[in-house]
């Protein structure tokens, strides 16, 4: 029914006593969310408090995964502390830990991947816009919304969507919306260089989901990601795939000199990356207001519903 | 963050990273107090941009080569004044050029072979990767598609460093031996300290050279920085030269905004980094070409959208804009109402269609039309794309 998440799945809030934390747990708890606990050091003994939910704040996340249970947690916590953030959702024994945070050094990343490897909790992000279950009650309430993502614009249903950009992954949703077509599960894996789960992690769970019929692939210019996942679905996976990639017009060399085009390679600008999706026969949205059809055009070629 | 070649080997000469002996001046007068520092005999004048393809480039004024040999110091000082304070164009800083605002005099190093070393982060692996090759002095490119068996990468586990064993692995394809082998491993060890302790994004060093006597130098230095790691890196942001920065730039990371100027006549103004891409990629798809990158982020706040109007109309090469908004968690009508503040505080003349999508869009859509402004709505990217495409054309 879903991929990494359900309805049921418990979270915790790591940053729920800054502004930012504390709009999205009280987005999620309106969403019907199962928030049940916060973490800001010092604060423990503590409630977060929203309408009728009273949320208990403790001072660390293996106090909150003990006394509730809860196997994800979100954080929002400023740059400099999240790496550490992350390290101690890896410590409490999480499933999933999804780091919204923007701006967290490249060197920092660089540590905490590699002091996961090995270890059972998944890392989404970081600077990603969460991760959406969508429920079945009005405007797709009653599903898990984890993250800072619009929840009403979702849809319970049948088509997977991952993506590095929150904005992208919205419109995304949204065309699916609007054409009445639902998701299983909407990831957003982030934009920094260095991040948890990859486009390829997130397509073999998709593929391997019953419930998802389709998946809508989001990229972006940089790095090989976006080629690796394509290259996988040409060999393994018959479902309906769509894809796009923003960046045809950035200009080059903009953020790495040009020793980053040797690592890369050639196969990092969009052009090379459409080709790819391409020859892969993955249904290509020639402009992002397109990417819904394209995966209509895909279901209808591969004779799969959608709906 | 980039920095300039005097200020990378200044880092590299703390790290004990060798560098030929140079000086810095800023004006004709600082040429000879410079000059001092230096023995007499071979130097090199190199002007200090922070674009690349220097000693091929050309002055606004004619002259040619902004990185020039000379035999005796006072040929230098004279060289140098053909340099300072005139605008240097290369392959790199695209026809407008930069002026030249510092000289940086070094020993011209008597090179037995070049080589090119650098690192950075290798994003398949999420580690960092230091790449060489016997080939240095060139294109590094050029050398990366036509002998790829010349370029070598070793890739770093961060949770031991760099490794005795890599670093021999290193210099025996490289080819050096002897007193040569022992001052390169010594090199390569401090320069992947250098960047692993300065949060770099990348070194370049191109050319390493070796001389007849055995030395081993850094003959360039190129430095990037993480900008995430800034803040616990006083001290490079310290060698931030605003001067290298596109003024324009400067101005919109004031509001938060995150701009890049591009060269076509249409400008956007988006939420999202993803979002704005994209919007730039529609409007090209369309036949326009779009005049910048602009990303107002999540909130899109009435300030932001004023300040973002101000820095796109900066830019007189614009005939039109297209505000495309996604307000996911953000109200619509509260977006069209810093939209319609911000349209009419500028006092915007040109085209613009505005494409709002989300939550209480109908009510952002009544106030852009109540607004009286001479605005067109567009109802998806597509469509809001082909408006203004034809309305500048």
């Amino acid at each position: 029914m879903s991929i990494l998440i359900t309805p049921q799945t418990k979270i915790i809030v790591q940053g729920i006593t800054g502004d930012f934390g504390g709009r999205h747990a009280k987005l999620s708890l309106d969403y019907g969310t199962q928030v049940v606990a916060g973490v800001t050091p010092g604060k423990g003994g503590q409630f977060f408090e929203h309408g009728t939910h009273k949320v208990p704040i403790f001072n660390s996340v293996a106090d909150a995964a003990q006394a509730t249970g809860a196997s994800v947690s979100v954080i929002f916590v400023p740059p400099p502390y999240a790496a550490d953030a992350i390290l101690e959702c890896v410590e409490a024994g999480l499933d999933l830990a999804v780091a919204i945070t923007e701006g967290i050094p490249i060197k920092d990343m660089i540590r905490v991947k590699r002091a996961m490897q090995g270890s059972k909790t998944r890392l989404l992000g970081p600077n990603c816009p969460g991760i959406v279950t969508p429920g079945t009650g009005k405007d797709s309430s009653g599903g898990c919304r984890i993250g800072i993502a619009p929840g009403y614009i979702h849809k319970q249903g049948h088509v997977g969507v991952v993506s590095r950009s929150g904005t992208l992954t919205y419109e995304a949703v949204f065309q699916l919306t609007s054409k009445n077509i639902g998701q299983t599960t909407c990831v957003g894996i982030g934009g920094d260089p260095v991040n948890g789960t990859n486009h390829l992690d997130v397509i073999k769970l998709f593929n391997a989901d019953p419930e998802t019929h389709g998946i809508i692939l989001i990229g972006e210019i940089g790095g090989n990601a976006e080629v690796e996942a394509a290259r996988w679905i040409k060999a393994n996976c018959t479902k309906p795939v769509a894809g796009f990639i923003a960046g045809a017009t950035a200009p080059a060399g903009r953020r790495m000199g040009h020793a980053g085009a040797i690592v890369g390679g050639a196969e990092d600008t969009a052009a090379a990356k459409i080709a790819v999706f391409k020859e892969c026969g993955i249904e290509v949205a020639v402009t992002p207001s397109d990417m819904a059809d394209a995966l209509l055009r895909s279901a209808k070629a591969k004779g799969v519903t959608l709906t | 963050m980039n920095i300039h070649e005097y200020q990378a080997k200044a880092i590299f000469e703390k790290f004990g990273v060798p560098v030929p002996k140079g000086a810095v001046a800023t004006t004709p007068e600082g040429f000879s107090r410079a000059l001092d520092l230096l023995p007499e005999g071979p130097t090199m004048v190199k002007s200090q941009i922070h674009a690349g393809g220097r000693g091929k480039g050309t002055f606004t004024n004619g002259f040619k080569g902004g990185v020039k040999f000379c035999k005796t110091k006072a040929e230098a000082q004279a060289m140098a004044a053909n340099m300072l304070g005139n605008t240097l164009v290369t392959i790199q800083t695209g026809p407008a050029g930069r002026k030249v605002q510092t000289i940086y005099f070094t020993v011209a190093s008597e090179i037995k072979k070049e080589y090119y070393l650098a690192i950075l982060l290798d994003r398949n692996s999420s580690r960092p990767v230091i790449v060489a090759s016997t080939e240095g002095g060139v294109e590094i490119e050029k050398v990366a598609h036509e002998t790829p068996e010349k370029l070598f990468k070793i890739l770093i586990d961060p949770a031991y460093g760099l490794a005795d064993f890599q670093v021999r692995e290193l210099i025996f394809k490289l080819g050096f031996t002897g007193v040569e082998a022992k001052n390169a491993a010594k090199l390569i060890r401090n320069l992947y300290t250098a960047f692993w302790e300065t949060d770099a994004a990348m070194i370049e060093v191109n050319p390493l050279i070796t001389t007849p006597t055995g030395d081993v130098l850094a003959l360039d230095a190129k430095v990037s920085f993480d900008s995430n790691a800034l803040y616990r890196h006083p001290e490079i942001v310290a060698l931030r030269d605003l001067n290298e920065e596109d003024s324009k730039e400067i101005e919109a990371s004031k509001y938060s905004l995150s701009y890049i100027a591009l060269d076509g006549n249409i400008a956007c103004l988006v939420n999202g980094a993803g979002l704005a891409m994209s919007t730039m990629d529609i409007i090209q798809h369309f036949g326009g070409t779009p005049a910048n990158f602009l990303d107002v982020g999540g909130g899109a706040s009435k300030d932001q959208v004023i300040a973002a109007f101000k820095i796109i109309l900066g830019d007189k090469n614009v005939k039109g804009i297209l505000v495309n908004i996604f307000g996911g968690i953000m109200d619509c009508n509260v977006i069209a109402t810093g939209i319609v503040a911000a349209v009419k505080e500028v006092g915007l003349k040109l085209p613009l269609v505005v494409r709002l999508e989300g939550n209480n869009v109908a009510a952002g859509k009544a106030t852009l039309a109540a607004s009286g402004l001479a605005l067109v709505s567009g109802d998806t990217m597509a469509d809001a794309a082909q408006k203004i495409v034809k309305l500048v054309a």
